[in-house]
């Protein structure tokens, strides 16, 4: 880091522009909290005052010139990267910002299918045409993996044209491709190397960690700060290194995102930046030390399986996101997904996701022990009161997609509503997912298959939230005619 | 000059009393700790801003928490204490001889050094060779154990801070699996009459509730708690506090006690219409 990373401009400014107590004639109009007492009472008088609008002192988000643009360059200085910008749409808008920047509508992109819904999102929206590496699938957990070198590179040469590659760093389970190596093969074919980073703040300052997307030496990268950074929620920076034009990057980012960025969130990324270039390994430190020690003391249960770096095997598991506890609940007789709800119906904890075979549990270093040992206990609980045989559980996460029609075609194309059931093999034109975590199980342009089917089906019943289609209920799909 | 601690029982409550000097003030890795002497009420143990125990009414909590149970299963002869770093309730304990293992867990080891430098009114039994202390979390220690203890003594702060995991549903159950089958669990059960104790109780009653056949709950005045009016849990699995009262053994024990007696055992159960409502509240929940 070259800059003076103790400096927070946005935050300064912002700070100075209330003590000016300049008096508001311009949006927005609950007028420092005036307006709106109850929400004021709410969240604070402080955050209403905050809650203000661009103007020359405070810079414009759309078009950086000063105390933004300034932190903005903290912030690539902070994480190592050429440029950045703040996204107030969440790792979601970056997603699509690294998209739609590196793919015009007919463009290749190379991605693992296990991508987030953003990204296939950004290909209905600017018509670009994925090409889907499988994911190596760890068939004891039932959780898709990374991308192996080895396949990234065959899809590269059977691909030439291809514009870019997408690889997540990590997944949302905490496995890591070997970024370095499909960084270094894409740039020898002229290719642009993008990161999904959401889920990996930490990596840029926490020590003995997987490597960053931009340390690999990746053009663009989306992430979420928001998750494990400490900013707040919705808002995140999409990272730029050398060989990118940032300012085609801006003019794209600006065809979608908000004119009206929220100066909450952004003084959050200005305000997590400054934190975590002084704080950010301590503070990882802690979580990696709380994340080993619940994993330690929830496999000494017996039954559940938390598990760690010894997945690694260099190839769809190159690294492993420590700081992530992902517990494999199957062997107790019990989905993800219902474990998650236990936990929150009769334990009082909320935990980041349950799905079919797994739970993830966000630790950081903002937790306590004692939670953690509340987490841990709860488990215990759980496996002694409703523990049973997992004879007849549904046991793989990932089927492997029939890719009929490129995401943008299928979506809008000619269609009809048919029963969820009389659908097996035909083609898809919406996405279904459970949320999280937010992979789709069919994207538009897939064909529907009976495995597919059975899986919907056994998440509905299970509790998950399958989200996506038309029908709320997911009792009809969209199909291509 | 006059020095005078305060406690805020409620946002609008408040109960002081006069200071001779400020003994302790030291912010361990888990709680802020002071001690203090007052003319009134001798030693004092504050705990985050809330006082814990005074020297001069400290027995009648430490009887009623330990002699209740005791006089339903003289059989009982190993025993989980939970929290306790003051030492009054092991002292209580030691008093038994029938009692053979006490193990004590007490998170901040800080409290249970202090309480031997500066009260040792209540420390003076954590020597008695019966007696283990372990400083862990008394969540995470239970976890560990099965059909091990006769008796779970929870002597814990208020379910916020460091205390809150010791009122939760885990724990409760945990401490089921933890009991034999003539297991009792007591616990300090907050009161009823401020709004944000009777809450905390009525959670904690519920979720014990759905572990054990037996739940009921007694009560003591302690003039130095909020309300001076406080509660306690009795969980079993097997025996009832009154009709299982065994008072010819207690008396045998020859106990000099100042507020805990047999007509005091059976009269502790009966609980006036105020804690009775709240209870009556109570759905099994989380």
């Amino acid at each position: 880091m070259k800059l003076d990373q103790s400096r927070a401009p946005l935050y300064e400014a912002m700070t100075e522009h209330r003590q000016n107590r300049v008096v508001p004639f311009d949006v927005p109009g609950h007028k420092g909290g005036r307006g709106n007492k109850k929400l004021t009472d709410f969240l604070g008088e402080q955050c209403l005052k905050n809650d203000v609008n661009s103007m020359k002192p405070l810079d414009n988000l759309c078009h950086p010139v000063s105390v933004i643009k300034q932190a903005q360059e903290l912030c690539a200085d902070a994480f190592g990267a050429k440029n950045a910008f703040f996204i107030v749409n969440g790792a979601t808008g970056a997603v699509q910002a690294m998209v739609m920047s590196a793919c015009k509508a007919g463009d290749k992109i190379i991605l693992p299918r296990n991508v987030h819904r953003s990204a296939i999102n950004a290909l209905v929206v600017c018509g670009a045409v994925p090409v889907y590496v499988d994911p190596g699938v760890n068939s004891e957990l039932g959780i898709p993996l990374g991308m192996s070198a080895e396949d990234v590179s065959r899809a590269i040469e059977e691909n030439p044209d291809a514009k870019a590659v997408l690889i997540n760093n990590p997944t949302y389970y905490g496995i890591c491709s070997d970024v370095k190596t499909i960084v270094k093969t894409a740039h020898e074919h002229g290719m642009l190397a993008l990161c999904d980073e959401a889920h990996g703040t930490h990596f840029y300052f926490g020590e003995n960690l997987p490597v960053s997307g931009m340390a690999a030496g990746a053009d663009m990268a989306a992430v979420s700060v928001h998750k494990t950074g400490g900013s707040l929620t919705q808002s995140a920076v999409l990272l730029m290194g050398e060989g990118v034009n940032a300012d085609y990057v801006r003019q794209v980012i600006n065809l979608t995102q908000t004119t009206s960025a929220s100066y909450l969130l952004m003084v959050s990324l200005d305000l997590a930046r400054q934190n975590l270039a002084q704080n950010g390994a301590e503070f990882y430190e802690k979580t990696a030390r709380f994340a080993d020690y619940a994993r330690r003391e929830i496999n000494a249960i017996g039954g559940y399986y938390a598990f760690g770096e010894e997945l690694c095997n260099g190839r769809d598991v190159f690294a492993f996101d420590k700081t992530k506890l992902s517990i494999h609940t199957r062997a107790i007789g019990l989905a993800g997904i219902e474990v998650y709800d236990i936990l929150r119906d009769e334990y009082g904890i909320q935990i980041e996701f349950g799905d079919i075979g797994n739970i993830l549990a966000i630790i950081t270093g903002g937790d306590r022990a004692l939670e953690i040992e509340r987490l841990v206990s709860a488990l215990y609980e759980i496996k002694r009161l409703y523990g049973r045989n997992p004879a007849g559980l549904y046991d793989h996460e990932y089927i492997d997609p029939i890719v009929e029609l490129p995401p943008q075609k299928a979506f809008y194309a000619e269609q009809e509503t048919l029963p969820i059931d009389k659908t097996a093999g035909r083609v898809c034109s919406e996405f279904v997912m459970c949320y999280p975590p937010g992979i789709p199980i069919l994207a538009p342009g897939e064909r529907i298959t009976k495995d597919i089917l059975d899986y919907i089906k056994f998440a509905k019943e299970k509790g998950c939230n399958v989200t996506g289609c038309r029908d709320m209920r997911v009792e009809y799909l969209q199909v291509v005619k | 000059m006059e020095l005078w601690f305060t406690e805020n029982h409620t946002e609008n409550v408040r109960f002081s009393i006069k200071i001779k000097r400020h003994l302790v003030s030291e912010q361990s890795e888990f709680q802020k700790i002071d001690i203090l002497e007052s003319e009134e009420f001798g030693r004092i143990l504050v705990l985050d801003g809330y006082l814990m125990l005074t020297e001069k009414d400290e027995y009648i909590y430490h009887e009623m928490i330990t002699h209740v149970p005791m006089s339903v299963n003289p059989a009982i002869k190993k025993i989980l204490v939970i929290g306790a770093g003051d030492g009054g309730t092991v002292r209580e304990l030691c008093r038994f001889k029938s009692v053979e293992h006490i193990d004590m867990v007490e998170i901040d080891r800080r409290v249970v050094e202090l309480c031997r430098e500066f009260i040792p009114k209540t420390a003076c039994s954590l020597d008695d060779p019966r007696v283990h202390i372990y400083y862990e979390d008394g969540l995470k220690f239970v976890r560990g154990a099965e059909n091990a203890y006769d008796l779970i003594i929870v002597d814990s702060t208020d379910p916020f801070g460091p205390g809150e995991g010791l009122f939760t549903r885990e724990f409760y159950g945990n401490c089921y699996k933890a009991l034999t089958d003539e297991g009792i669990l007591v616990n300090q059960h907050e009161s009823t009459f401020y709004k944000e104790y009777a809450q905390a109780m009525k959670r904690a009653h519920a979720r014990i509730k759905t572990f054990f056949p037996i739940a009921l709950v007694y009560q003591a005045h302690i003039p130095t708690y909020p309300s001076g009016h406080w509660l306690f849990g009795f969980a079993s699995k097997k025996f009832h506090p009154v009709e299982d009262q065994n008072a010819e053994w207690w008396l045998a024990q020859n106990l000099k006690t100042g507020y805990y007696n047999r007509f005091v055992h059976s009269g502790c159960f009966a609980l006036p219409n105020n804690v009775r409502d709240v209870l009556r509240e109570t759905k099994p929940a989380t």
